[in-house]
């Protein structure tokens, strides 16, 4: 856990360094309403022992506030912890009982919820000081969708170092293809799950003629490849089982994007591919030594 | 190199012993033979209370096919026919013989005996690498099996042992006399040893005497963890893949531990039955770790005392390594024919973390050499779910340890697993009966 959060800090960073200090509080809000949540229920609810030690609710705290829009309100985001931590997790039995990411929850309960709030995005580097009062402003994604033939007019720089409008954790593709190089060093994460989702969303691109380049680094793409879709509770456990589930993810993501009524759709799609991982698992088995096809179930 | 393809671990090698010779302990003045010491039936004894018995004299007949003859390791008096206490803490039966200080140290041999399957059975020989399954029953294989080559397991993956090792420098020449006493009993006319390249003298030493002899090859192995199993070993250097539920044999192989071939090489060459053998004792808080060429019955304690001592700070006692071995319950026991070493572990590295909740990170499914679902099995085997685990192929299991060894959440993943393989097993068996 706490090497995730540690290959999250180039991410953190830069979104510190481009949305200021609406930044920091909806990170400190996030990590703080997360951990209070989960100290919450497991103290008088479920009666159980502390669980904040594994930094597993921090983590979820720094996933969510990175997925969200930097001048949104404390009580807003109060809430998204509460879903997060309250529907997403504990209500399946807490840590490693979840079905769905539950950062992606909170994100997608708030999206839902609070359409206008989470859809209005602060614009980088002059927002530095302001928060709920930033100025704001459309992101690629959502002038793509109106207008496809813009693609040409996106600079690349301000995409790789974040300088662009969007969830204040999303913004970075350096910083998290960072994070991504810390992970798989670390072997915290096989390569399966991002290289697929990010491959398959390329390909789907260029069959559908769209700028490939611009879909990879715009949106939550990255971050949720990197990140969210590669949430051990959530994700499928055979490497076969993850290239699948990095397909499904991808396939839903371009789907969403280029015909779906949401400028972006990540979220949605890691979220469906939380939902299959169980028949994933079911169906993709590791390597079985000496066992020659199927066996006869028993009744 | 060569290594097998599913699963498996690289563990650090703790090989505290590596290239210290054998050391042969004195003979200790009682040796207490458990009669259940192998696979199968319990010995049944021949010798009672105030018998004189002779070093190498049968006290223990096989009491079926699959049991195994015991020798006397000493000459010296039956001092009683008792119940004593395994090391996992069982009680079991046992020969005690007080070892006669004024005899002379005379071997009686075994009547010579050109069969090699047969001396064997005489000479009470079961698998030495830790399963102690009788070597006479694997040296018979099945009459509609072809076994084609010959496994000389000499992997000894496991970390901290040193036996086969050791024995292979002592006496390499032993060890190919009963390689080839064994091809001539199967017929087998192609030989792989296979050796873990971190033992490199013994991959040279070995590599040099058998250069002229056809047919017998030394394979060196990438390290890796449970190469030493019978399956990981079988496909790992011929690629074929032992069905479950089959004799490696329907595969076309023979798989016999290294000090199992030299035994079989002391028993018909010599005449010398199985009395003895190389345990390795060791631990980091040991002051002197070493290989101790020790009899049969020999008190574990006698065994730490030759290695400098049970230190102060001594949180377990495991017997063989630390992956597969079982922690002592009591080191008031006594060495067996599979027991290859013995662990000293210091309470900080054998203590347990508490457990965490399994996050599916899916570490133990990467490690399973067998292709399971660790995480599975274990929990089913905690919700008491044995079809459910029947069906998931908790029988496969080999109890290697690597889901427990990886797990981040320090989940005992093997010992419930063994629980419920145990039940798994059971419901089998009354499945097949009925």
């Amino acid at each position: 856990m706490w090497n995730v959060a540690l290959a999250l800090l180039p991410a953190t960073a830069v979104a510190l360094w481009q949305f200021g200090i609406g930044a920091a509080i909806v990170l400190t809000a996030s990590i703080a309403g997360c951990m209070a949540v989960e100290y919450i229920i497991n103290r008088f609810m479920l009666r159980r022992r502390f669980t904040l030690a594994n930094g597993s609710a921090f983590l979820t705290g720094l996933l969510l506030a990175l997925n969200l829009p930097s001048n949104l309100p404390v009580w807003t985001v109060l809430i998204g912890c509460i879903a997060a931590i309250g529907i997403g997790k504990m209500a399946f039995g807490g840590l490693g009982c979840n079905i769905f990411n539950p950062a992606l929850v909170g994100r997608v309960f708030l999206l839902l919820s609070f359409p206008m709030l989470m859809t209005s995005w602060p614009l980088p580097a002059e927002n530095i000081w302001n928060y709920t009062d930033a100025t704001t402003g459309a992101t690629i994604l959502s002038i793509l969708k109106s207008d496809p033939a813009a693609a040409s007019s996106v600079g690349m720089t301000a995409e790789l170092t974040g300088a662009t409008g969007g969830s204040m954790g999303e913004t970075g593709a350096v910083a998290i293809l960072l994070g991504f190089i810390w992970l798989l060093w670390r072997r915290v994460i096989s390569w399966h799950i991002p290289v697929s989702i990010i491959a398959s969303v390329a390909i789907l691109t260029a069959i559908t003629g769209g700028n490939i380049a611009v879909e990879l680094t715009a949106g939550g793409l990255l971050l949720g490849a990197v990140f969210m879709a590669t949430d051990y509770v959530t994700s499928p456990m055979t490497h076969k089982g993850m290239i699948i589930y990095g397909l499904i993810i991808g396939i839903i993501t371009v789907v969403i994007r280029r015909w779906g009524a949401y400028p972006e759709g990540v979220s949605f799609a890691i979220l469906l591919g939380n939902g299959v991982t169980p028949l994933i698992n079911l169906w993709c088995k590791p390597r079985r030594y000496g066992e020659t096809g199927k066996r006869r179930a028993v009744a | 190199m060569k290594t097998f393809s599913i699963g498996g671990l690289h563990l650090p090698e703790n090989k505290l012993t590596a290239g210290q010779p054998v050391e042969r302990l004195p003979l200790p003045a009682e040796v207490t033979l458990l009669l259940s010491q192998h696979i199968g039936a319990p010995a049944r004894p021949i010798v009672k209370k105030g018998d004189t018995v002779m070093r190498g004299q049968l006290v223990a007949e096989p009491s079926g096919a699959l049991s195994s003859a015991i020798h006397s390791p000493v000459c010296g008096t039956v001092s009683r026919i008792d119940t004593v206490k395994t090391p996992q803490g069982l009680s079991a039966e046992a020969i005690i013989i007080k070892t006669d200080e004024s005899r002379p140290d005379a071997l009686c041999s075994l009547s010579p005996c050109s069969d090699v399957v047969e001396a064997t059975r005489a000479a009470g020989i079961v698998g030495m690498g830790g399963a102690a399954f009788p070597t006479p029953v694997k040296l018979t294989p099945p009459a509609d099996t072809q076994p084609d080559t010959l496994i000389i397991n000499a992997a000894e993956c496991e970390p901290f042992l040193t036996c086969d090792h050791a024995l292979m420098l002592a006496d390499p020449d032993g060890v190919i006399s009963g390689i080839r006493l064994i091809m001539q009993a199967t017929g087998v006319n192609h030989c792989v040893i296979a050796i873990e390249s971190n033992k490199p003298d013994a991959i040279k030493l070995l590599r040099r005497l058998t250069a002229s002899i056809p047919g017998i090859e030394v394979m060196i192995m990438q390290p890796r963890y449970p190469q030493g199993g019978e399956k990981q070993l079988t496909e790992a250097v011929t690629g074929r893949m032992i069905a479950s539920g089959k004799l490696p044999a329907a595969a076309g192989v023979i798989v016999h531990n290294v000090a199992t071939a030299r035994a079989i090489h002391r028993a018909v060459t010599l005449g010398e039955p199985l009395i003895e053998r190389i345990v390795t004792v060791t631990g980091p808080a040991l002051s002197r770790p070493g290989n101790y060429l020790a009899a049969i019955g020999t008190p574990l304690r006698t065994l730490i005392e030759a290695a400098g001592g049970l230190p102060e700070n001594t949180g377990k006692v495991i017997i063989g390594g630390p992956m597969m071995g079982r922690a002592a319950a009591t080191i008031d026991s006594f060495t067996v024919k599979g027991m290859s070493g013995i662990l000293v572990l210091p309470s900080d590295l054998s203590s347990r973390q508490p457990e965490e909740p399994c996050i599916r990170c899916g570490r133990c499914v990467s490690a399973c050499p067998m292709g399971l679902e660790p995480y599975l099995l274990s929990t089913y085997s905690r919700m008491n779910m044995t079809d459910e685990a029947i069906d998931a192929l908790v029988a496969n299991c080999i109890e290697c340890g690597s889901c427990s060894y990886v797990c981040p959440s320090w989940r005992p993943l093997t010992d419930f697993i063994r629980i419920g393989k145990q039940r798994a097993i059971s419901v089998l068996k009354s499945r097949k009966q009925s």
